[in-house]
C-alpha cells in the first residue's frame, strides 16, 4: 500500500482511477444488464403478441370483443390461458362457424402452429390462464397406465366410454371419440375444460395424474392399440356386437340354412 | 323273438362286430324298436323349418365351450391384485372373477377363443330363438295341437334371455356391474317386497360379496338346467305332433311328405350342425366380444357412457330409458312408477306374445288340429298383429341405445328419446294397418294369379289394333297351392231367444268374441279366395274381359 499511497499524486493516477472506474462500471453492467440474445427474445416476444393481436382482430374479435372481452356471440378470453387456444385452435374447434350445432365439432385447422401461438400469446397477455403443456408434462415418460385407466374410469368415462370411445350429451351435445387426439390437446382440454366438459385444473388432477391418463388412452384407444380378440366393431358394447350377431351371424346362418335345404336327396325316377 | 335267436346261433361266429354290439344294446335297451318306428320318421324341408336348428345348435356349442371355461373361471368376489400379462391393469384391484376372467382371456391356451364362441353363440342362441319363434307365429304353427310346445319355447327364450344376463354378469367387470346395479335398481323398485328381495339376492346391500357365486349356480346350473330339460320335452313333442308342412299338392292335414330322419336328415342336420359351429367358430376368431379387460373391474363408484346390455336385453333398457322419471310418494313410501311401470311392461308385452296362441283359438273357436301351415297373407290379423309386436319391441331396442344413435348418426338424444315415446304406442298401429294391407294386397294378386294366369310379359297386337298382354294358366300344382287356405267366417252370436222362445241372456264375453272375430274375419279383412265356378267361368272364355 506505501507504493501506492506514494504515488497517488502521480500526474497520470487521476487517469487510472478513471479508468478502473469505467471498467468496473462497465464490469458490473455488463453482469446485471440482461444478455444480447434475451434482449431479441424479448422483441419477438413483444412481436408475437402484436401478430397475434392481428390475427385476432381479423379472425376472432367479431365474437369474442375487440379486446377479448366477449360478446353474446362467444365467450370472454380473458384469463383463459394459452393452453385453451392451443386446443381450441389446434383442434380446429375455433374459429367456429357461424351456424354451429348444439356443439362446436372438430374439424380441420385453419391456423399453422405458429399462428396459434401467436394468437396464445396475445391472449394469455390478457391475463393469467394455464400455459401450453410441454411435452415432458404430456409424453409417455414415467407414466402409470394402469392408475391412468382407474382415473379414466373415475373421472372421464361417465361422458367419453370405458376406452374414450365418445357419448351421448344432452341436446345434441357429446363427449367425442378420444381416439387419435393429440396428447397436448387431451391435457389442454383436461386443464381448461372446452364446451361442455368440466376443467380439471392440476389441484384436481395432478400433473402426474393427467400423463397417466394420457398413457391410459394411448394404451386402449390409440393408433397402436391392438385388440386380442379381434375386429374391435367400433368398441361400442353390445349394441354394436348385437347388430354384428344379427347382421353377420345369423345373417350367414340362414344363408347356410337355405343353401343346405335346397340341397335334398331327390327321389330315383323309376 | 325265437327266429331271430335261432339263426343269430347259427352265425354268431359270423356275424360283423358291430351287429354284435347292436345286439347286446338292444338286448338291453330295446334300441331296434325305438329304431324301427323312428328311423324313417319324415320330415319336411323347407329353410324356415332349420331356424330352430340353428337355435338347438348354438345351445350345444354354449354348453360345450361353457365347460370349458367353468374349469379356469373363479366365482368369488375376494379381492386380488392383477400381475397378469395385461399391462394396462397392471397392479390394479379387482375380484377374482375379473381376475380369472383375464386369464382365461391372455394366460389360458384358447380362452379367449372358447370365451368369444361362449359369447357369440349365445347371442346367436337368442336371436336364432327370436326368428325361429317368429316363423311359427306367422306360420300359425302354434295352433293346437301345438300350443303347449309353443309355451316351451316361449319358455325357452325367456330362460334364454336370464341365463344370458347372469351369465354376461359373471365376469364382475364395469359394464356388466352397471347392468347388475340395473338390475338390482328394478328390484328396488318392487312395491313392498323389493328391499326383502334384493336383500336377499344379494346377501345385503348392493353389491356386497356373494353375487357372483349366486349368479355362477344359477347360470350354469339352475337356469341350464331346466333349459335342457324344455328342450327335450320341446323336441319330444315335435316328434310326437310331427312336423308341419307348407300347402301343396299331396299334402294334407293328415300326412307329412319329406324325407325319412335316416338317413337324410340325420345326415343334414349332422352336417347343419357343424356348419353351425363352423360360422360361430368364424366369427369368434375374427370379431372381438365383450373386451372385459378394455372395461375395467367393477366399482360401485364407477360407471362409463354407453353401457348396454346384451341385445335380448336392450328390451328392458329401452323401456327404462323412454320412460318419464315418475316418482309418487305414497304415506312415505317412494313408489319409482319410472322403473315399475317399465318393468310391469317388460311382462306383459312378453305374456302378450306368449299367450296368442290361447286368445287366438278363442277368437276363431277352431277346436281342430292344423297341421298345414298358412302362408303369413292369408291370415292378415294374425300377420298384422305379429308385425305389431316386432315393431314395437324394435321401437324398444331403439330406445336402448338411444345414446349410440344419437352420437352416431348426430342426433339430439332428447328428441330420440322422443320418438321413442310416441312410435312405442304409435309405431305398432301404423305397422299393423300397412302389414295387413300388404296382405290384402298379396291375396289380391293370389286370386288375380289363380284366375287370370301369371303374366308373361309376351305383348300381342290384335288384327284390329289392341294390345294384350298373355296370360299363362297356372298349373294345377300352383292352382291348389295358391288355394289351399281356408277362410274362417266371423263368429255369430247366435239367436238372441233359446229353443224354448225365451229371450236368452248374452254374455259380455260372447259380444266381444263376435266383435273381434269380425275384425279379424270381415269382408275387409280378407279376400274371399277363388270359388271353383269362378275359375270355371273365367277359363270357359265367356266371362273373358
Amino acid at each position: 500500500m506505501k507504493k501506492l499511497s506514494a504515488r497517488r499524486r502521480h500526474p497520470l493516477a487521476a487517469v487510472v482511477v478513471l479508468l478502473l472506474a469505467l471498467a468496473t462500471t462497465g464490469m458490473v453492467y455488463a453482469a446485471f444488464v440482461p444478455t444480447r440474445d434475451a434482449k431479441a427474445d424479448e422483441t419477438a416476444q413483444s412481436l408475437t403478441i402484436e401478430e397475434g393481436k392481428k390475427l385476432y382482430a381479423v379472425g376472432c374479435a367479431s365474437c369474442h370483443g375487440t379486446g377479448g372481452q366477449g360478446s353474446s356471440d362467444g365467450p370472454s378470453l380473458v384469463g383463459v390461458g394459452a393452453a385453451a387456444v392451443d386446443f381450441q385452435v389446434g383442434t380446429g374447434r375455433m374459429p367456429a362457424a357461424t351456424s354451429q350445432g348444439a356443439q362446436v365439432p372438430k374439424k380441420k385447422k385453419v391456423y399453422t402452429q405458429a399462428e396459434i401461438d401467436q394468437l396464445a400469446a396475445f391472449i394469455a397477455s390478457l391475463g393469467a390462464g394455464p400455459s401450453v403443456p410441454t411435452e415432458a408434462q404430456y409424453g409417455p415418460e414415467g407414466a402409470d397406465i394402469a392408475k391412468g385407466g382407474d382415473l379414466f374410469r373415475n373421472n372421464c368415462a361417465q361422458c367419453h366410454n370405458f376406452t374414450g370411445k365418445g357419448g351421448a350429451l344432452t341436446h345434441g351435445k357429446y363427449a367425442p371419440d378420444l381416439e387419435s387426439v393429440d396428447p397436448k390437446h387431451i391435457y389442454e382440454a383436461m386443464q381448461t375444460g372446452p364446451q361442455n366438459m368440466p376443467s380439471f385444473p392440476d389441484t384436481t388432477l395432478s400433473e402426474q395424474n393427467k400423463k397417466d391418463i394420457i398413457a391410459y388412452l394411448n394404451a386402449v384407444n390409440g393408433d397402436e392399440t391392438v385388440n386380442p380378440g379381434g375386429l374391435e366393431l367400433g368398441g361400442l358394447g353390445p349394441v354394436s356386437e348385437g347388430l354384428f350377431a344379427w347382421i353377420f351371424g345369423l345373417g350367414a346362418l340362414i344363408a347356410v340354412a337355405v343353401w343346405v335345404a335346397a340341397r335334398t336327396a331327390k327321389a330315383k325316377k323309376s | 323273438m325265437s327266429t331271430t335267436t335261432n339263426s343269430a346261433s347259427r352265425s354268431r361266429e359270423k356275424a360283423p362286430a358291430g351287429e354284435k354290439i347292436a345286439d347286446w344294446a338292444d338286448g338291453r335297451l330295446g334300441i331296434y324298436t325305438l329304431a324301427k318306428a323312428n328311423m324313417r320318421k319324415i320330415f319336411p324341408d323347407h329353410w324356415s323349418f332349420m331356424l330352430g336348428e340353428v337355435a338347438l345348435y348354438s345351445f350345444i356349442i354354449i354348453i360345450l365351450t361353457g365347460v370349458y371355461l367353468t374349469l379356469f373361471f373363479h366365482p368369488s368376489m375376494n379381492e386380488v391384485e392383477y400381475h397378469g400379462s395385461y399391462v394396462p391393469m397392471q397392479g390394479q384391484l379387482m375380484s377374482e372373477a375379473f381376475k380369472s376372467t383375464l386369464d382365461i382371456s391372455f394366460e389360458v391356451r384358447g380362452g379367449l377363443l372358447i370365451r368369444q364362441i361362449h359369447h357369440w353363440a349365445a347371442l346367436i342362441f337368442l336371436a336364432a330363438m327370436f326368428v325361429h319363434m317368429m316363423r311359427v307365429f306367422f306360420t300359425g304353427a302354434f295352433r293346437k295341437p301345438r300350443e303347449i310346445n309353443w309355451l316351451f319355447g316361449f319358455l325357452l327364450f325367456v330362460l334364454g334371455m336370464f341365463t344370458g344376463f347372469t351369465g354376461y354378469s359373471l365376469p364382475d367387470d364395469l359394464l356388466s356391474g352397471t347392468g347388475v346395479r340395473f338390475t338390482q335398481g328394478a328390484i328396488l323398485a318392487t312395491p313392498i317386497v323389493g328391499t326383502y328381495i334384493s336383500m336377499f339376492l344379494f346377501g345385503g346391500e348392493f353389491p356386497g360379496d356373494d353375487f357372483v357365486a349366486r349368479f355362477y349356480s344359477i347360470h350354469i346350473l339352475l337356469l341350464p338346467g331346466i333349459m335342457l330339460g324344455l328342450v327335450v320335452a320341446h323336441l319330444i313333442l315335435v316328434f310326437f305332433h310331427k312336423h308341419t308342412q307348407f300347402a301343396g299338392p299331396g299334402k294334407t292335414n293328415k300326412n307329412v311328405v319329406g324325407m325319412p330322419l335316416l338317413p337324410v336328415y340325420m345326415a343334414k342336420a349332422g352336417g347343419f350342425f357343424f356348419l353351425v359351429f363352423g360360422v360361430i367358430a368364424v366369427i369368434s376368431a375374427v370379431a372381438q366380444i365383450n373386451p372385459v379387460w378394455a372395461i375395467g373391474p367393477y366399482r360401485p363408484d364407477q360407471v362409463s357412457t354407453g353401457a348396454q346390455p346384451d341385445w335380448y336385453m336392450g328390451f328392458a333398457e329401452g323401456l327404462i330409458r323412454f320412460f318419464p322419471g315418475w316418482e309418487v310418494n305414497i304415506w312415505g313410501h317412494t313408489l319409482v312408477l319410472g322403473v315399475f311401470i317399465p318393468l310391469v311392461l317388460f311382462g306383459v308385452v312378453l305374456a302378450a306374445l306368449a299367450l296368442y296362441p290361447f286368445i287366438e283359438s278363442w277368437v276363431t273357436g277352431d277346436k281342430r288340429e292344423h297341421h298345414i301351415l298358412d302362408r303369413p297373407r292369408n291370415a292378415p290379423t294374425r300377420t298384422a298383429l305379429g308385425v305389431a309386436w316386432v315393431t314395437m319391441y324394435m321401437i324398444t331396442l331403439v330406445g336402448g341405445g338411444n345414446d349410440l344413435w344419437a352420437t352416431h348418426l348426430h342426433l339430439s338424444i332428447n328428441a330420440i328419446t322422443w320418438f321413442v315415446r310416441i312410435f312405442f304406442f304409435v309405431g305398432p298401429v301404423i305397422a299393423f294397418i300397412l302389414t295387413k294391407r300388404i296382405c290384402l294386397g298379396l291375396q289380391r294378386r293370389d286370386k288375380d294369379k289363380v284366375l287370370h294366369g301369371r303374366e308373361t310379359g309376351i305383348i300381342k297386337r290384335l288384327p284390329h289394333g289392341e294390345f294384350i298382354e298373355v296370360h299363362e294358366p297356372l298349373s294345377q300344382d300352383a292352382l291348389h297351392t295358391l288355394t289351399a287356405h281356408e277362410q274362417y267366417k266371423p263368429v255369430e252370436i247366435g239367436p238372441a231367444v233359446d229353443e224354448n222362445g225365451v229371450e236368452r241372456k248374452v254374455k259380455g264375453s260372447e259380444k266381444l268374441r263376435a266383435k273381434v272375430s269380425k275384425a279379424y274375419f270381415d269382408e275387409d279383412a280378407q279376400i274371399p279366395k277363388p270359388t271353383v265356378e269362378e275359375y270355371k267361368e273365367i277359363t270357359s272364355g265367356h266371362g273373358h274381359h
